[in-house]
């Protein structure tokens, strides 16, 4: 069989998602704890908008809406570097929500942990399905 | 300084006062991950984009801390707060210390 140079890359892709896996959940836990300072999120309260089935990981927009919060922190739990971005919201943010574009490395859960004004945290996490990696290969 | 870094900024020339608008931006760069490897087979060095803030008058509108999983030409898009007429300051900064800033006004009516 020949490969393709396309099929090297979702090779060399897959090859990367693999050998990463066994940090990887860790290094996500991390990520949020860092930004709760341990503290326990709960479910509800921030809605995180993102594509089903994404086919290039390189580009997969998504949206985070939570009314009230004070920040928010976006973590692509399967990527090499799983914290993705770190909004804080000033006193002239119109609404607490902001959408952006990011690299997926694979199919894998994306999660965002919001602050609220009071100092509690809020979670959401969505599946996203990823044709095409999109961290090099 | 990364080349042909271009910020793109999008604000309505006017809006009611105390009313709320959207904002999108748009920055021409190519956020190299620090993952990816040339045709030898060497790392090509991380260069992103790590930093974008927006500002109205002065007062913070939305600071955003940005990591590699931050797609090329990184998109913002977000609501801002338009209490009175004023100037809407965005700027990016990059890993090499370089600064790009756009500026935009707008009239409260």
């Amino acid at each position: 069989m020949e490969l393709t140079r396309r099929d090297a890359m979702a090779i060399g892709a897959c090859a990367v998602v693999a050998t990463a896996v066994p940090f990887q959940a860790s290094a996500a836990t991390e990520a949020a704890m860092a930004f709760t300072g341990g503290a326990e999120p709960t479910e509800g309260g921030v809605t995180l908008t993102t594509p089903e089935i994404a086919e290039n990981g390189n580009t997969v927009p998504i949206a985070v809406d939570a009314p009230g919060a004070v920040a928010i922190i976006i973590i692509a739990e399967g990527n090499p570097d799983p914290k993705t971005a770190e909004v804080a919201f000033g006193p002239m943010a119109g609404a607490q929500s902001i959408s952006m574009r990011i690299r997926l490395a694979g199919t894998q859960n994306v999660v965002a942990i919001a602050k609220m004004a009071d100092g509690s945290f809020v979670q959401a996490s969505n599946a996203v399905k990823v044709t095409i990696g999109g961290c090099g290969g | 300084m990364a080349s042909g870094v271009k910020p793109r900024v999008k604000v309505p020339k006017s809006a009611a006062a105390g009313s709320s608008i959207t904002i999108k931006t748009l920055i021409s760069h190519k956020m190299e991950s620090g993952r990816r490897k040339d045709k030898q087979g060497n790392l090509i060095p991380r260069s992103i984009i790590n930093r974008f803030t927006c500002e109205f008058n002065g007062q913070p509108v939305v600071e955003v801390a940005m990591e590699p999983s931050i797609s090329t030409n990184p998109f913002f898009q977000f609501d801002a707060k338009v209490p009175e007429s004023g100037e809407f300051k965005f700027t990016w900064y990059d890993d090499d210390g370089s600064v790009y800033e756009a500026a935009k006004s707008i009239e409260a009516t």
